[in-house]
């Protein structure tokens, strides 16, 4: 069953602060924050069929948000808006004094952008590699403003020197340590979710969609009521994302939410697996734990690590490590089917009915 | 200077931006349309364009090198994009959104390979003298308008690089097999069309007029790894909006992005013009989905 799986990763996730030293603890943290925006990825691009290269936006707009309300908390009147001779608070950062209201637009901010704009794109049937494009300009037009506007957003250095958050003080031990917890629940009850979807008759609509946009609708469904809910709750999961990743880094500033970080966190899902969502997860922290360690020893060598990896996980790994997984599951079946007498196309074929419903795992053999 | 110098000089600004993005378009928007791919790494034939003219310029210091140098910028490129096309894009045919990842990733090493060379800051190529300078006009009701050479020169660069894309489509057999193939890939190959050969040639093209473009670039501002990244993604609003695979439409599109964008600028900041731009895209798309020059077809799922 999936589930050995699962309980296995949660196990390793549990175990994780007793047995690696704080600071890998915090990077780790960071890295399954960003692994929480990888399953809206596998949902709206892996599900069903969008590829938005815009995720970095809606990261973004959950992570300033928060980031505003901490500013607020550690400074009164944030110190940049002072260096940049704002006089008074912008109106619309006043509300962000209050935990509940930034709280709550870490969610709503990104999912409404979203919504409006599926409704916009995907009412009048605007697809594929269009989608790709305009989410591109939107993720660089996104950053080019944050960084014009100093006064009223940090500029390129974004917003930082915040150290509380609710009362706690965010770099003590426990609390770090409590943060990671957060990060790990949110990323596994996330996970939990989006697979309860993925089973529903709502999940089955994407799939559907993304393999036959048109007979779907021949069928009398809407494809695009079913796709800008599959955009709206990958925002919504890019949001919770990067407001997490900016309470682990306790800085949120243009460069993670532009053009670069938004197609580096396609990526990751893609080395992981498009398809499937524990894939997604594993892409996302292996990627990033690589970049890590290769950007640290070797500056220039991690444009050239990470190109190549564009490159041969699209030619040599369309459907990542897990539909290497799959195929070694399938094979080890066709085998067991040759053994059992099956001829080998029969056992491929069930083996096929059953990838597609998702119960293969490797172990599946024994 | 007058109101009306002024909106000539800003027009004429205008359609020389438009010429670079359009140069930089034709080719994306010809092989997106004959192939169904997205070259991500388009911008990076656009950025070696730029250095093979600053390397033209270093090896024959004098005022012709120009005339080596954009021949150069066009080769290179072509050269490259072939080399791209046989070693990646022919493995993902039928898989647009995995050509556009992968040739992301071919750019991105490219930028680095620029940045390990050349460094990261950029290199200036300066106009030869025969294009330095601008015609100025004194008195009259166009007072102050001022006609830069360079820029003369690039909109007469884009203007014959268009002339000859006409041409070759047109009134050329390969053209004639370019056209068949676009209309009906399956149909053409069964009468004997080399569609590979096609798709090789288009591709090659298409990368060796962006290396052009950025010869063109390379003469207005200083050449960067970078560049091609700041280009690529306005020069993709232009095929967006033109329609795919069309002359007509992405020329239109390009003038279209292109004044537009110098008259943003003019009166508000380069990131809101920018936003702006973008807003305008997607508003209208609303109207014209398949943008402003489309072929009209029965088949029921085009990409």
């Amino acid at each position: 069953m999936r589930w050995s799986g699962l309980i296995l990763a949660a196990a390793l996730l549990a175990a994780a602060p007793f047995v690696i030293s704080p600071y890998n603890l915090s990077l780790l943290g960071r890295f399954l924050a960003l692994a929480i925006l990888g399953l809206g990825i596998a949902i709206v691009w892996g599900y069903a069929g969008i590829l938005s290269l815009g995720q970095g936006v809606f990261f973004g707009l959950g992570g300033y948000a928060l980031a505003m309300h901490l500013k607020l908390v550690a400074d009164g009147f944030p110190d940049f808006m002072v260096w940049n001779g704002v006089e008074s608070l912008p109106w619309w950062w006043t509300p962000f004094s209050n935990p509940g209201f930034a709280l709550a637009m870490v969610v709503v901010a990104p999912t409404a952008v979203a919504v409006f704009l599926g409704v916009l794109f995907f009412r009048r049937r605007v697809t594929g590699v269009y989608i790709a494009l305009i989410t591109q300009a939107l993720a660089l037009a996104f950053a080019t403003l944050l960084i014009s506007q100093q006064g009223s957003t940090g500029g390129f250095n974004g917003l930082t020197n915040f150290n509380t958050f609710l009362g706690m003080k965010l770099s003590a031990p426990h609390i770090r340590l409590a943060l990671y917890g957060v990060t790990a629940a949110f990323l596994v009850s996330g996970f939990l979710a989006m697979r309860w979807m993925t089973g529903t008759h709502f999940g089955k609509m994407l799939v559907a969609i993304r393999d036959g946009e048109n007979r779907v609708r021949f069928l009398g469904y809407d494809p695009s009521l079913y796709k800008t809910a599959a955009f709206g709750i990958s925002a919504l999961l890019a949001g919770v994302s990067g407001a997490l990743f900016t309470l682990h880094l306790g800085v949120i500033s243009p460069a993670m939410v532009g053009v670069l970080p938004s197609i580096e966190m396609v990526i990751g899902v893609a080395i992981g697996g498009r398809e499937a969502l524990g894939g997604a997860v594993f892409g996302t922290v292996f990627m990033n734990i690589l970049k890590d360690r290769v950007s640290s020893a070797f500056p220039n060598a991690w444009l050239y690590v990470v190109g190549a990896m564009f490159v041969l996980v699209v030619i040599a790994l369309p459907r990542g490590f897990a539909g290497l997984a799959e195929t070694a599951a399938a094979s080890r079946l066709r085998a067991l089917g040759r053994l059992r007498g099956k001829s080998a196309p029969l056992a491929r074929k069930a083996v096929a009915v059953e990838v597609a419903e998702g119960a293969v795992t490797v172990e599946r053999g024994d | 200077m007058t109101d009306l110098a002024l909106v000539l000089g800003q027009g004429f600004n205008g359609i020389s931006v438009a010429s670079i993005l359009l140069l930089a378009a034709l080719g994306l928007a010809l092989s997106f349309g004959l192939m169904r791919v997205i070259n991500m790494a388009h911008g990076e034939f656009l950025m070696l364009g730029g250095y093979l003219v600053f390397i033209a310029h270093q090896v024959f210091p004098g005022p012709a090198f120009l005339l080596l140098g954009l021949p150069l910028a066009f080769l290179g490129g072509a050269a490259m994009g072939a080399l791209l096309e046989v070693t990646v894009i022919r493995r993902l045919y039928g898989r647009p959104l995995d050509t556009l990842l992968a040739t992301w990733g071919v750019g991105l090493i490219l930028q680095q390979t620029a940045r390990s060379i050349f460094g990261a800051t950029g290199v200036e190529v300066t106009a030869p003298w025969w294009l330095s300078g601008a015609m100025v006009i004194s008195g009259g009701p166009l007072e102050g308008l001022s006609i830069s050479y360079v820029r003369v020169f690039i909109i007469a660069v884009a203007a014959v690089a268009l002339v000859g894309m006409v041409y070759l489509l047109y009134r050329t057999r390969i053209g004639l097999h370019i056209r068949a193939v676009n209309q009906n890939r399956e149909m053409a190959a069964a009468l004997g069309v080399n569609t590979r050969m096609v798709d090789l040639t288009v591709f090659a093209l298409g990368a060796g007029l962006a290396g052009v473009a950025g010869a063109a670039f390379a003469m207005l501002s200083p050449v960067t790894p970078t560049v091609g990244q700041s280009y690529i993604v306005r020069a993709f609003m232009v095929v967006i909006l033109g329609g795919v695979g069309s002359l007509l439409g992405t020329s239109l599109s390009a003038a279209l992005v292109g004044s537009f964008t110098v008259l943003a600028e003019t009166f508000m900041k380069v990131s809101f013009a920018l936003v702006l731009l973008l807003g305008f895209v997607v508003i209208f798309l609303q109207f014209r989905p398949r943008g402003l020059v489309s072929t009209r077809s029965r088949a029921l799922d085009e990409s």
